[in-house]
């Protein structure tokens, strides 16, 4: 009957059972080298065993149908396959639940001992077991924040300059230029930051958030270059009807009308910046302190993660986890908010334009 | 002798004011944030390339296949870590993309605007902007803690966070199908699963495996999921549940924090490598997109 849906639900079938033979396979098989090839065995018999059960499934609805029950024979694979997608759709909240309490359990030993202190001493010594966050959260906001600093004005100019200056056949390559720069990886502008940065600036707040902002900008570019775009061509062509330069037309009609949606585009910039790890580790300094020159070196959460995982005893990893906790809910609040300023703006301008 | 009188107070030509400087000013200082951006692409593509070319090329193939020798020793290998990016990737693309394909599947053509198809929707986009560091230390908790070390932890922390990107991607090229072609299957009297399957999903393929292709090419360059999930071999593992495994990015990362020049151009070479790998990724995502649009 429908081989399409039939071949493409076996793949499916034998990849899912696949995954988790292996994954129960691997609970008993801890550090045995009897090898692969029985979790290979195992994992396509269970393949097999699975679409044997499911065709048995399916053969077994055919007779059950009455007279008057007009669905074809597929229904029972759209059943199925509306499973599968709810399931799919259901693994997001899933996950993001599992992160929250496990990641919370984890780290619920430090919290305990430290209480609110976690978040407002600057004493971080495994030595003695006291872990606060202070320097940390600092190291985070306020390389943050420079990365900000830096990367707005330029991030704007580019969406501006590609979305109302640049002759038509500049835009593609400009356009191709900063998505170029955004699959770089973050942990190659950390080796260059290191090896080459460093060396002339030193590791500080202030090389950690060159780097950084290096990141977000392409971020930023394309998310301001969407939302100045749907500028309307009507407020324009009035702008200049009026006798507006080019400079007056953006900032009359064009900077007013994407206020909202360029917020939102360096909000989820700042959410970027603050999660962003090996760049920071690399060249912010390892040194927790809260200092205002932003040519001290300093650390921040996900750089200190990095660093001291390694030889990290049981009760530090339990004090970094919790460390990431905090930097998951910093996030997210970040993050939240900047959806919720692009919504209202993207409804808005739907209210404005009809 | 009225003629050139004539001419000036003719001139309609505006003249130079403040507003037209200012444009000029201000156009001027719009190209130049172009060549703000550019400037550190060039910088570290040039040491990248220049470094990293340097010891991958003088060693040409042995530099990717051979392993890797202590941190002092000078010389190529960097064997362990091409072959681990490829299979942790690959095993994550594995994962990720049909599993976010069908939740997208599920917003778009089941879920619609119904209260929880708009809660995993709004959900998925909290899951984007979750920190690649959190999502390591998790399955750190929830994985390397009860399995060890191994090549597969790492694969199902960067399918975290391939997950909300290929939902995403995919649901948007979903949308637009136009839903004359459902309509039209439907009439023909096929299954709902069916008209997905063979009508719907189809006619968005290029956009699911462009948006998928960029998904991979940001996984292959992650590195703090890495830290904690799948150690750091030296000797090629060709197996992704049995000991430890290793990464480009992971090894970049590593050979940064050295001091010593041997291990900093091994590095480099992995740093160009994966350069290499994420730029082909996005380029063939590119041709297919191209492609596709020509087609049509």
């Amino acid at each position: 009957m429908n081989q399409t849906t039939d071949r493409l639900r076996l793949a499916y079938f034998a990849l899912a059972t696949l995954v988790v033979v292996f994954a129960v396979y691997n609970a008993f098989a801890q550090g045995d080298h009897l090898g692969g090839d029985i979790g290979l065995a195992a994992s396509s018999l269970g393949a097999a065993i699975a679409w044997f059960v499911h065709r048995r499934l399916a053969a077994k609805h055919v007779p059950a149908r009455s007279l008057t029950d007009l669905r074809g024979d597929g229904h029972v694979d759209d059943k199925l396959f509306k499973l599968l997608a709810v399931g799919a759709a259901t693994l997001v909240l899933l996950i993001l639940g599992l992160i929250a309490v496990t990641m919370t359990n984890r780290a619920l030993p430090v919290l305990r001992t430290m209480g609110i202190k976690f978040f407002t001493s600057s004493t971080w010594s495994e030595h003695d077991g006291v872990f606060g966050a202070l320097p940390y959260i600092w190291g985070t906001i306020y390389t943050s924040a420079i990365a900000i600093v830096i990367a707005v004005p330029i991030s704007l100019g580019v969406a501006l300059y590609i979305t109302q200056i640049a002759p038509v056949r500049l835009k593609k390559p400009l356009v191709y230029l900063i998505d170029l720069l955004a699959v770089v990886p973050s942990v190659v502008f950390g080796l260059w930051g290191v090896l080459a940065l460093a060396p002339h600036l030193g590791r500080s707040f202030l090389t950690a958030g060159i780097i950084l902002a290096i990141m977000i900008t392409p971020i930023i570019t394309s998310l301001a270059r969407e939302v100045i775009e749907t500028t309307a061509q009507a407020d324009k062509e009035a702008a200049y009807a009026l006798g507006a330069t080019r400079w007056e037309m953006i900032t009359a009609a064009v900077l007013p009308h994407s206020k909202g949606g360029l917020v939102g585009a360096v909000m989820l910039g700042l959410g970027r910046a603050m999660g962003e790890t090996i760049a920071a580790a690399l060249v912010i300094g390892s040194s927790p302190q809260i200092a205002l020159s932003p040519f001290k070196s300093g650390d921040s959460m996900p750089a200190v993660i990095a660093n001291q995982w390694g030889e990290a005893s049981d009760l530090q990893k339990s004090a970094l986890i919790a460390l990431a906790v905090t930097l998951f809910v910093m996030t997210i609040v970040v993050n939240l908010v900047a959806s919720r300023i692009v919504q209202r703006s993207l409804a808005k301008s739907r209210g404005v334009g009809g | 002798m009225t003629i050139p009188e004539l001419s000036t107070s003719l001139d309609l030509r505006a003249r130079p004011s403040w507003r037209r400087t200012k444009n000029t000013i201000m156009t001027v200082l719009l190209a130049s944030t172009v060549v703000a951006i550019a400037i550190p692409l060039v910088l570290v593509m040039i040491s990248v390339f220049a470094k990293g070319g340097k010891i991958l090329f003088a060693h040409f193939p042995a530099f990717l296949t051979a392993s890797i020798p202590p941190t002092r020793v000078a010389g190529p290998g960097m064997g362990p870590a091409v072959l681990g990016t490829l299979m942790t990737t690959g095993m994550a693309t594995l994962i990720a993309v049909p599993l976010g394909v069908l939740g997208a599947i599920y917003l778009n053509e089941y879920g619609g605007q119904s209260r929880f198809a708009r809660t995993v929707r709004f959900m998925s986009m909290v899951m984007t902007g979750v920190p690649s560091i959190v999502m390591g230390l998790f399955i750190y908790v929830v994985w390397t803690l009860h399995f060890r070390l191994q090549g597969f932890g790492g694969s199902l922390a960067l399918a975290c966070l391939m997950l909300p990107v290929v939902i995403n991607a995919a649901e948007q090229m979903l949308r637009l199908v136009p839903n004359g072609l459902r309509e039209a299957s439907y009439a023909l009297g096929a299954t709902k699963a069916r008209t997905i399957v063979t009508v719907v999903l189809p006619a968005a393929m290029s956009g699911i495996v462009s948006g998928s292709l960029l998904a991979i090419a940001r996984a292959a360059g992650e590195t703090a999921p890495l830290l904690f999930t799948i150690g750091a071999a030296r000797v090629v593992n060709t197996s992704l549940f049995h000991g430890e495994s290793t990464a480009l990015s992971a090894r970049i990362f590593e050979n940064a924090k050295e001091a010593v020049v041997a291990a900093q151009d091994r590095g480099w070479g992995a740093a160009l490598a994966l350069v290499l790998l994420t730029f082909a990724l996005t380029v063939i995502a590119r041709v297919v997109t191209a492609i596709a649009t020509r087609k049509r």
